[in-house]
């Protein structure tokens, strides 16, 4: 049986939204697009007038509910791609897509709970598709989403996250800061350690189902404490960014 | 379609070296599904099986390290777009561990099989005449957990998810069932200089 193959499409650029200094959502309308899994990613491809041709892969992060995709990117200092899509792309423009792309780092409210979701930095993109998936679905599923964040400056979607879990339906969003926290930050302010996750996360006993999305070196740290405190390693699902290996 | 405003930025690769779609890094990016595995070597074993899960063949650590060894410089290409250049291998060549076995394959296609249950499957042409090596050095250094040590599978002209990290073993098949990400969407193969990304590629 021979699948069939994966098109690419055009996209249009309906909106671009600052979410930190570095850090833009891209808001595309795509024809002949099907409904991709909260988790999900696209690659794009950016051609230049002399025909160059550059891909990379970003995890969407508007649930399947909405009409359309988002997409939230990070700016890399040394990212082709990433420096086109928050610097020079508009409203109006149109970029090449294929997708939804990766079947595994995947989660609908049909696959149940308790769920912990860890992030780091960017790194919640994908979860923020979930997180979104569940609110539209009304669910009362438990998640609790750790992230964690370099500074105050640097966290995306706050508000949001702040209002949903303000709903008091199950969802709880604790943030942590590395690199200093501003006057009355109330969080923590440490990288994420054996104690935070002891303290925020759904312990082993209620087998949450635990998606980590981050740095390596943040994945790495995170997957062996959460297998160390006694989770299932086969309830842990990662996904790691490399230095280049995620979306630059 | 061209994109509007947008110029290269970075050195143009060599298309003759670097796939399509592929972009040079000098990174080593760590990309897995799960948490990372760790067997301690005493208990680590590679085995060679038949259709019926049947071992054919078994190596205890140090007795894959007394194997005749290869060392082999070659570019990986990582399906996430990333290509690394004279990377540099040490292991034993599927030719080598069969030879040793005393085996003539008995079908045409392998699935390798891995600590976390990772597995991905293989045509048995695509592992012979020394394209295939369980690698057990990179870079002239025991192979880091992260990249797949102790012993990762390394299959340098397929897309790099085909060099399976953590490796147990390789079991014969009859046909080519798909492996872990070839189920979730991968294409079955995976020949970069083809694009072969996803199913349907």
């Amino acid at each position: 049986m021979r699948a069939s193959p994966i098109r690419w499409l055009s996209a249009e650029v309906l909106q671009i939204a600052a979410e930190t200094p570095r850090v833009k959502t891209i808001r595309l309308a795509v024809p002949g697009w099907r409904k991709h899994l909260p988790g999900q990613h696209v690659d794009v491809r950016l051609t230049a007038e002399d025909g160059y041709q550059a891909q990379r892969s970003y995890s969407i992060a508007s649930p399947p509910e909405e009409d359309g995709i988002a997409l939230t990117v990070e700016r890399l200092e040394d990212g082709e791609v990433s420096t086109f899509l928050t610097g020079e792309l508009r409203a109006g423009d149109q970029i090449e897509l294929r997708g939804p792309l990766g079947g595994y780092f995947t989660w609908t409210v049909e696959r149940g709970g308790p769920l912990a979701l860890v992030a780091g930095g960017s790194g919640v993109v994908p979860l923020m598709a979930m997180v979104r998936h569940r609110a539209a679905q009304a669910s009362r599923i438990p998640m609790h989403l750790l992230c964690s964040w370099r500074s105050a400056d640097d966290v995306i979607y706050r508000d949001e996250l702040a209002l949903l879990a303000a709903r008091g339906d199950g969802l709880d969003v604790t943030h942590t800061l590395t690199r200093g926290a501003p006057a009355g930050w109330r969080g923590y302010t440490r990288r994420i350690d054996r104690e935070m996750l002891l303290e925020i996360l759904t312990g082993p006993d209620a087998r949450p189902i635990a998606y980590v999305c981050g740095p390596t070196p943040m994945v790495e740290s995170t997957a062996t404490l959460l297998v160390s405190l006694g989770h299932a390693p086969e309830r842990i699902w990662t996904e790691r960014f490399g230095p280049t290996g995620g979306g630059s | 379609m061209i994109t509007r405003g947008f110029k290269s930025t970075r050195l143009r690769s060599d298309p003759s070296r670097v796939p399509p779609g592929q972009y040079v890094t000098n990174d080593f990016p760590v990309l897995s599904a799960g948490p990372t595995p760790r067997t301690p070597l005493d208990a680590w074993s590679f085995g060679l099986r038949d259709v019926h899960e049947k071992e054919l063949a078994t190596w205890r650590w140090k007795d894959l390290l007394a194997l005749p060894s290869s060392t082999v410089t070659v570019d990986i290409h990582c399906v996430t777009k990333w290509s690394k250049l004279d990377t540099q291998w040490k292991g034993v060549t599927i030719d080598a561990l069969l030879e040793a076995a005393g085996l003539a394959p008995p079908t045409p296609y392998l699935t390798a099989f891995c600590d976390g249950g990772y597995t991905t499957n293989l045509a048995l042409e695509d592992l012979l005449d020394g394209r295939g090596l369980v690698a057990y050095e990179y870079d002239g250094a025991p192979i880091e957990p992260e990249h797949g040590g102790p012993a990762r599978l390394l299959v340098p002209h397929l897309y790099f998810w085909k060099s399976s990290k953590w490796v147990r073993g390789l079991a014969f098949m009859e046909d080519n069932e798909p492996g872990f990400w070839e189920t979730h969407g991968y294409h079955l193969r995976g020949d970069p200089w083809k694009e072969e990304r996803y199913a349907g590629d």
